[in-house]
Parts: C-alpha cells; structure tokens; sequence
C-alpha cells in the first residue's frame, strides 16, 4: 500500500452486491487505472443504509466522506467532480458518521460493520476486536457466566430468555463433551442482522462463541447457516480459516491451553430448522422435527450432550459485554430489556436498513424517524414486527415502547427485531392467508393442530374471502386458532394465529366483516 | 420424468467416502452431492444409506423433507424469487407472476427448452431491498419486470 494512494471502501455485503457493488469497485479501479491516480480499494461490510447501497466511501482528512447509491455508470463522473478528494457530486451524502440515520444509533454490536474490512484480523484488533475474549481468558469460567447473567443480556432470537441462565445451566451440568451452537437460521422475513454480522464482522461471531465455549466447558461449535446465505458462508468460512491460523482457535487459544473448534453447517430450506431443537435434529442428519421438551437442550442437546443455542445476535453481543462490562451494557435499555436491539426496517420503507438502539424507543420512532415513511409515500397502514409469527400491528399501536414486556402485554411480539412495513394497498385477508400458507408448507409435521389446522386455516379464509357464510366462518377460524394456540408443540403451530387473529382484529374491513368486534 | 439418470457415481461415492466421517454426516453429504450433480440422484441414496447404516426410507426422508434439496435435474439456470412478506410489500406478487410468464414455467417447473427452473425462496435476507430473486449463486435486489427481462435474457444469450 503506497503512502499517497487514497482509500476508496465499497461494500461486500451482499445487498450491496445485489445493487451492484462488484461492477462499481471494478469501475472504480479502471476508472483510477485510466487517470493514473491511485487507490486502494477496501471492501468493507455495509452501513446498513441499503437504500444508500452501494454506498462508496472516501478517506479524507475530514473523515469518510459518502456517496450513494452509485452505480458502475456514475463512475467516470465522480471522478470528475473530485472523488478522491471528497469534491462535490449530486450522490454526494458528506460525511458518513454524521449522517442522522447513523449518528443516532447506539451501535454497540454492530459498532465495526461497515467500517471495517471484514476478513481483515488486523482491523478487527484494531478495532477493539478480542477485547473480549482476552479479558474472558484471564477470568474462571464462573464469572464470565455471571457477567453474561448480571449484563441483562436476554436470548434474541426469539423467546428473550436470559441467555446467562441458559449457560449456567450448561456450565453446571456434567459430561464428557459439550457444544456450543449458534443459530443462524434467520428464516424470518424482515431479518438482516444475522446475515450481516456474518458477512460484515465474522470474527465478532468466532469470539462471542469461543467466549461461550470457554464459559461452559464446550470445545466444540457448530454454526448453522441457511442455505439461501451463501456469500455468509462463504466468509465465514474463511474468517474461521483465519481465526485457526491466527491462533484464535484451535487446541490452544492465545497460548491459554484453552481449546475452542468450529464448523459451519449448512441448512436446507426449512423454516422449521430454526427452532431450536428441529436444528439439533438437522445438525445430527435427520429431519428437522421438533423434539419435545424436556429434556432442556442445555442438559441433553446435540448428540445428547449438554448444548448452548444461541441466536446469532446473543452470542455476537458477548464479546462488547465482556469488553467493556457488564454494567456497561446493562445501562442501555429499559426495565427488563437490557442493552441494544439491531433493528431491521424492511418492506415499504423509504429508509430500509439496520437501526442498532436500546430498548425503549417507539415504534413510530424507528418508523418516521430513522425510516422515513413508506416507500411508496402513501399511508402505512400495518407492520408486522418479529417475522412470520408476528402479530400485524395498526397505527394505535406505533407508539408502543420496544420492550419485550410491552409488546407481550398487547399480543405482539418483537422477536427477532425485523419490522416489515405495508401501505394501505395491503389486503390483509391475503397476509393473514399467506401466514397459514407458510404454516401449512412449513409445519414439521409433529403435531395435528399444526399440520392440518394450518391447512384448514387457509381454506376457511378462503370462504371467508369468498364471502360464504362469513360470520360462521369467523366463528370456525377463531376456534382453529385456539386449537392451534393451545395444542400446538412449538411456537410455529402456537403462534401462526398471532399474524392472522390480528389482521382479522384490527383490519376487519379487509375480510368483509366491519362490524366484528375486535375479540 | 422418467429419463434415465446419467451422474458421476465414482464422484458421489468420494463424496461420501470423505464426509461419512463427520459427526451428522447426512446433510454435509446431501450438499455435497446435490453441489456436484445438481440434484440428489434416486441411485445415490442406497449408497448413502449404505455407508450411514441407515435404511433408505430414512436416506429419502431426509431428502424430501427440506426444500433445498432436488431430486430431479434442475434447468440450466434456477431462479429462486422471494415470495416473503417483506417482499410481498415491495411488490414481489406481481413479479412472481411476471417470472411466470417470462420463462413459460409454473413454480416448481423447468422450462421447456430446459434452461430455467424456477422455485420459490422465502426471504433471502435483502429485505430492505425488494422485489429479491437469486439466478444460480448470484443476488439481484429491487427486481422490477423490466430488470428481469435484462437478467433472463442475459442468462440466454450467455449460452
Ligand atoms: C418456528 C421457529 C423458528 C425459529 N427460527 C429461529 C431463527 O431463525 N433464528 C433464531 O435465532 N431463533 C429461531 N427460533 C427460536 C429458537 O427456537 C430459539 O429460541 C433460539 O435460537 C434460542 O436462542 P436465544 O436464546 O439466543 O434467542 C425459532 C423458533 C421457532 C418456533
Ligand atoms: S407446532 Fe408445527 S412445527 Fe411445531 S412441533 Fe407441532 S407440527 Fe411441528
Ligand atoms: S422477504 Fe424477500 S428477501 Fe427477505
């Protein structure tokens, strides 16, 4: 790298490459190649402003300075106009840190991505990257697991269990071999964040389990990855070569005569697969069918052995909490939802991308603030937070807190942290249709409420929509989700009635009954 | 289709000979072979259940219970279009329709001519950024009918 060749970043996450990103880093280096200027084009991760993407960035003396959405076309004029030198471009959006949709997150998770070259071990260390873990190696075991319990740090991929009583309880029990496993399923729609730690920051996910691993007494890891992320693979893979090579795993962590390995497993197209112990089925070779409960996975998970499952964002939140303390992150937050939430606005939104905050703002907030409104500029009219078992909200409800406790209290739910957003064109007789549908194709067939309520559901709504009998078919749906609700095994039969009992309660015009009363 | 099944049996048994080893071998030798072959062969799986000692019912329950994996050839080129709700919202419906169209094909179909087959994906993780279809390995984000067309016709005429 010469001293006077100047730094241009372009994204390689793969929503920047589905906007072009590869084309516009070719055109940058011809383009540069041509006037014989010199750059050093670094591939970064992505801001999370996808609406931005590709977003090229600028090393200036006065920071990094933006432009965006570029494409390869826009090349030869942007140099016109003084890339280089941060010169004025209509894409031109200044400096990148002070734009408000960044400035005005807390990111503590996701503080690297987009800044940093992901496979670069150098400018994760130099990023404050293995703080963590250095600071866990030079701790017992006991008190990492305490420091997980006392950060608040609860399961995010779901259910919000405290993610400290899950590895005490691993920690604790006895056995010759134990695991550690990360759940990178991400099947819900609306969701980014797993994909891009994954395809952004890599070693933050290798730390936060060798953490987890080193806590509990597990020397063995297993990342399952969904096969529709193939770019997140393919670096993780590498990032795990590299980590191996570096020392950062292996028999013998950082000369701590600690072991810590790690394997990436690839999933096969079934939604079903993220709950947890339908994964340890997966991960085993079989089907995925859920298994029931107990035996706790933490007591007898993967191979029978005691197991840690984590959701990706878990256990990618460890090494910050480990770094900078406990009550470091305890203090983001409100009452029970300790700490930060990658946010993920998607659907029709005019500002789509990763909002990284605590607890505790609103719904509108992320909605108008940070999104802008909708994309298509006309009225929102419903959001369906926390993926496909997620309740659709109306607008009475955008200015609910984002606590766990406060969403529980009205029926939603906010999971995974994904928001996906309709404008008043949604028919949501249709979405409410659609969520058995996916039940239905999606079930992993354990158990009758699920397997053939699902299919019911979606012809009942098929009458209702057809306008047969329609208070009789309400009556019917109503008591197939009660069957559902209360006679299914897992969440997936349990809480498909969540997106349809709510379309139906809130948007009674859309199935032809305005006078039903919201139950 | 009832055509007789042409792969490279000596690959697949490597395949397996290399992965039977691995704790949960099943999948990684599914993805291995379906990688290699482009689909899991009917002939492949009473090698499978052989060396797994498992019965081949259990070989093809596996198979058929996750979508990802095919046991019929696949066209030239698949062309996954995300059917989710994040890109319902962004007008993905309209395009599932129009994909329909363009490559003559229904869901879960090949063309006629072979060249395409085209399957539905439940999200891709691009949600900001819909309509999201993927053609092989590659990601195409804010797919409209006139994109399509460009990136279908590009796939024909590279071949
Ligand atoms: C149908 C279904 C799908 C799920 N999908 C995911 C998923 O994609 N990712 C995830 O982390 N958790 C998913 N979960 C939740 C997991 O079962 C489990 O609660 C979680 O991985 C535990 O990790 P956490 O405590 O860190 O949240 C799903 C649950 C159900 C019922
Ligand atoms: S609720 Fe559905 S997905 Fe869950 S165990 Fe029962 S059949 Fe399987
Ligand atoms: S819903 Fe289509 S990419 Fe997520």
């Amino acid at each position: 790298m010469s001293r006077d060749a100047i730094t241009v970043y372009v994204p390689r996450d793969s929503t920047a490459l589905a906007l072009g990103a590869d084309h516009v880093a070719a055109a940058i280096a011809a383009e540069a190649g041509r006037r014989g200027l010199k750059v050093d084009i670094v591939r970064n991760g992505s801001r999370g402003m996808f609406w931005l993407e590709p977003l090229v960035e600028v090393g200036t003396p006065v920071g990094r300075i933006g432009y965006g959405p570029v494409d390869a076309g826009d090349v030869p004029a942007l140099f016109d106009a003084g890339l280089l030198g941060g010169g004025d471009h209509p894409l031109r959006q200044g400096e990148v840190d002070a734009l408000p949709y960044l400035k005005n997150q807390e990111r503590l998770t996701f503080a690297r991505v987009g800044i940093t070259d992901p496979l670069s071990l150098e400018d994760y260390l130099a990023h404050e990257g293995y703080a963590g873990l250095t600071r866990a190696l030079a701790m017992e075991p006991e008190a990492i697991v305490q420091t997980v319990l006392d950060s608040g740090l609860r399961g995010r991929g779901g259910a919000a269990f405290p993610t400290g009583i899950k590895w005490k309880t691993v920690a604790g029990a006895r056995a010759a071999q134990k695991y550690v496993v990360c759940n990178a399923d991400e099947g819900d729609s609306g969701t980014f964040s797993d994909r891009m730690v994954m395809e952004d920051d890599p070693f933050m996910l290798i730390e936060g389990m060798t953490i987890a691993g080193i806590a509990v007494g597990a020397t063995h890891g297993y990342i399952y990855v969904r096969s529709e992320y193939p770019h997140a693979i393919a670096t993780l893979d590498e990032a795990i070569a590299i980590a191996r090579r570096r020392g950062y795993l292996g028999d013998d962590i950082q000369g701590s005569g600690k072991r810590f390995h790690l394997e990436v497993r690839k999933g096969a197209g079934a939604y079903i697969c993220g709950e947890e112990t339908a994964m340890l089925e997966s991960l085993e070779g079989k089907r995925g069918v859920v298994r029931a409960k107990p035996p706790l996975p933490a007591l007898e998970g993967l191979f029978g052995k005691p197991t840690v499952i984590n959701n990706l964002i878990s256990l990618a939140s460890v090494p910050i909490i480990l770094a900078r303390g406990a009550e470091f992150y305890k203090n983001y937050g409100v009452g029970r939802s300790a700490g930060t939430l990658p946010f993920q606005l998607a659907g029709n939104i005019k500002r789509g991308g990763l909002v990284e905050k605590a607890f505790g703002l609103t719904l509108r907030e992320l909605l108008e603030d940070f999104g802008g409104g909708s994309e298509s500029g006309r009225p929102i009219r419903a959001v369906q937070m926390g993926g496909p078992l997620g309740a659709y909200m109306p607008q009475q409800q955008f200015d609910t807190p984002l606590d766990y406790e406060a969403f529980a209290a009205i029926g939603a739910m906010i999971g995974h942290g994904g928001l996906v957003v309709f404008d008043d064109t949604v028919d949501m007789a249709r979405q409410a249709r659609y969520a058995m549908e996916f039940c239905a194709v999606e079930s992993c067939g354990k158990c009758t409420p699920c397997r053939i309520g699902s299919t019911r559901g979606v012809e009942v709504i098929d009458k209702l929509i057809a306008n047969q009998d329609r208070p009789q078919q309400v009556h019917l749906l109503r008591s197939l989700c009660d069957t559902m609700v209360n006679g299914s095994l897992c969440a997936m039969g349990g809480m498909t009635p969540f997106p349809v009992l709510s379309a139906l309660n809130h948007f009674p015009e859309d199935f032809g009954t305005p006078n039903e009363k919201a139950a | 289709m009832n055509r007789q099944q042409i792969f490279d049996v000596a690959a697949v048994r490597g395949i397996i000979a290399e992965r039977k080893g691995m704790a949960g071998a099943m999948l990684p030798i599914l993805h291995g072979i379906q990688e290699k072959v482009g689909y899991i062969p009917a002939d492949a799986v009473p090698m499978i259940a052989g060396e797994l000692n498992l019965s081949r019912a259990e070989v093809h329950g596996v198979i058929s219970f996750y979508h990802f994996f095919r046991q019929q050839p696949p066209g030239k080129h698949v062309v996954q279009v995300c059917r989710a709700e994040a890109c319902q919202a962004r007008g993905s419906e309209a395009l599932a329709g129009q994909a329909q169209d363009l490559l003559g094909c229904a869901f879960h179909e090949t063309s006629a001519d072979g060249q395409f087959t085209l399957e539905p994906v439940y999200c891709l993780g691009q949600c900001a950024c819909g309509p999201n279809i993927m053609i092989d390995d590659e990601l195409h984000a804010r797919v409209g009918a006139d994109k399509l067309q460009r990136l279908v016709q590009a796939k024909r005429e590279a071949t």
